[in-house]
């Protein structure tokens, strides 16, 4: 299969001498789930950056299939990042906007990011009136408006409480099985990613590079089976191994 | 849900305390200059002062009105080039380099200073509205350039990420997010336009010019008529209020859907 963009040998250092990545190598495929895997600090939501535009490479090169997809991101921060003076319309209709479409032309597709993530009845709604989960779902159906060929999300739920990051994890494989959406996850919790994951890279602690690279069979249904599975707790036993590894590489 | 804020007990509660503490005041004042039998020469009663604003009403009012058409004129001036100086500082940190020392000088030099000097080259009431303007310049100017640069790192990233041109990261983020701290420097600048147009007649008032309050406070104090010095005075002081009040009501208007400093608050 063809890779959607491939990362070749990306380097990313900041003020000529701290290094935070070395030399990434990483595909991202049409359709999959990739998490990348770290301690704080290992270079995975530069990396995110870097795929988004949002930062360019000191060296290396980041391919496109097809180029004209370059600006076909939806990018969700690890703040939901919601202009609070507009309310949840119009937060979520902002891309559109930007990208000159017309309210009356863009309304629809709002409409259809807003029942997509559950926020319909709120649309209405200003940020400071919604909770820490429903101000994320908007940042998702924001990002999700322009229809992007790959989103990016950037640890988006780890500010949540243990309940609504579980409850946010299925509405996103919900979303995930309605839209096909091509996913790059941010995080560094081991079960949330054996829980969303199609695949699981692992970075070490410092330079990015990588330790482990872990499949998951798209088609184990995930579900609180799954959380109980063996499979569940040999991917988050290999994962968590490869991150101990990880970070021993750095201990002294 | 928040309560609605404009049922009548609402406005009841929020403007009873100060009124009443207001009332309360003048009540003493007016127990005391009654008491020791102070004569309106040394301390006029509220009674007095209010019959001296009544009996004097065409002359004060009058007077006020050219001090508050300057200080609006001066106010609106600065407004204005506060806004377009601050807007073209954030495009340009070259220029705010270049720009913000001059600012700071006219900030901190004290216009009584420069009202002589402003005199020697403008008419009279042409350097009261400058000085009034430079007074008021400063809060708007600095208030809106911190605004337009504090704008949070992920909306930067956000609009980035959609390519937005700099002028639409202006109109939707930039400006919206400068608003809370563009109405703050109002707020401020609204009551120093008003001190700012007083100094001056006060300084232009020596040279024999001007029929603003200020020079009305002059000439009564000249005649020992203290009354109506007093009466100014009031007028002076509830113009600065209505300023400030309605600065501040136009701030909770602007604010009120999504601001934290108008949350759960009345105005």
């Amino acid at each position: 299969m063809t890779a959607l963009v491939s990362m070749r040998g990306v380097g990313k250092s900041f003020q000529g001498d701290f290094t935070v990545l070395r030399a990434l190598d990483l595909e991202v495929f049409p359709g999959e789930t990739l998490t990348l895997l770290g301690p704080s600090g290992c270079g995975k939501s530069t990396a995110l950056r870097l795929l988004a535009g949002l930062s360019a490479p000191s060296h290396g090169e980041i391919l496109w299939e097809d180029p004209t997809r370059r600006d076909q991101i939806g990018f969700v921060f690890q703040d939901a990042t919601l202009l609070p003076w507009l309310d949840v319309f119009d937060n979520v209709f902002l891309p559109l906007k930007l990208a000159g479409v017309s309210r009356a032309h863009a309304a629809p597709r709002v409409e259809e990011a807003l029942a997509l993530v559950g926020l319909s009845m709120f649309r209405r709604a200003m940020p400071r009136e919604l909770s820490g989960g429903m101000k994320m779902r908007c940042a998702i159906a924001r990002a999700l408006v322009t229809r992007p060929a790959l989103l990016l999300m950037d640890e988006p739920f780890a500010a949540l409480d243990e309940v609504t990051r579980m409850k946010l994890n299925n509405e996103l494989l919900e979303l995930k099985s309605k839209t096909g959406t091509t996913i790059v996850f941010v995080t560094h919790s081991v079960s949330e990613s054996v829980y969303l994951s199609t695949r699981i890279v692992v970075l070490a602690a410092r330079g990015g590079d990588i330790v482990d690279e872990i499949q998951i069979d798209p088609r184990i249904p995930r579900d609180d089976e799954y959380r109980l599975a063996p499979s569940f707790s040999q991917f988050s036993r290999r994962a968590s191994d490869a991150l101990r590894h990880a970070m021993a590489e750095v201990a002294p | 849900m928040t309560a609605p804020r404009w049922s009548l007990g609402h406005v009841l509660t929020v403007a009873a305390p100060p009124l009443l503490t207001f009332a309360a005041f003048l009540g003493l004042w007016e127990w005391v200059v009654w008491r020791w039998r102070l004569p309106p020469y040394k301390l006029p009663a509220p009674s007095v002062i209010a019959q001296k604003l009544i009996e004097d009403r065409a002359l004060l009012f009058s007077s006020l009105e050219i001090t508050l058409s300057i200080t609006v004129e001066a106010f609106i001036v600065a407004t204005v080039c506060g806004v377009l100086l601050a807007l073209a500082m954030a495009q340009s940190k070259w220029l705010a380099r270049v720009l913000t020392p001059y600012a700071i000088m006219l900030q901190v030099t004290p216009i009584v200073a420069i009202a002589p000097l402003l005199l020697i080259y403008l008419s009279p009431q042409q350097a009261v509205l400058v000085c009034a303007f430079l007074v008021a310049f400063f809060p708007i100017l600095s208030n809106t350039a911190l605004g337009l640069a504090s704008v949070d790192h992920g909306l930067l990233d956000l609009f980035d990420l959609y390519r937005a041109s700099a002028w639409k990261r202006l109109i939707y983020l930039r400006a919206p997010a400068a608003l809370p701290q563009f109405l703050a420097g109002l707020r401020i600048a609204g009551g120093l336009a008003l001190i700012g147009a007083i100094v001056a007649e006060l300084a232009a008032g020596a040279s024999g010019q001007g029929s603003g309050l200020a020079f009305r406070i002059v000439e009564a104090g000249f005649r020992l008529d203290i009354p109506r010095m007093f009466a100014a005075l009031a007028l002076l002081s509830f113009s600065g209020v209505a300023i400030y009040g309605a600065l501040s009501l136009l701030s909770y208007f602007a604010l009120r859907r999504w601001h934290e400093s108008v949350r759960d608050r009345g105005i």
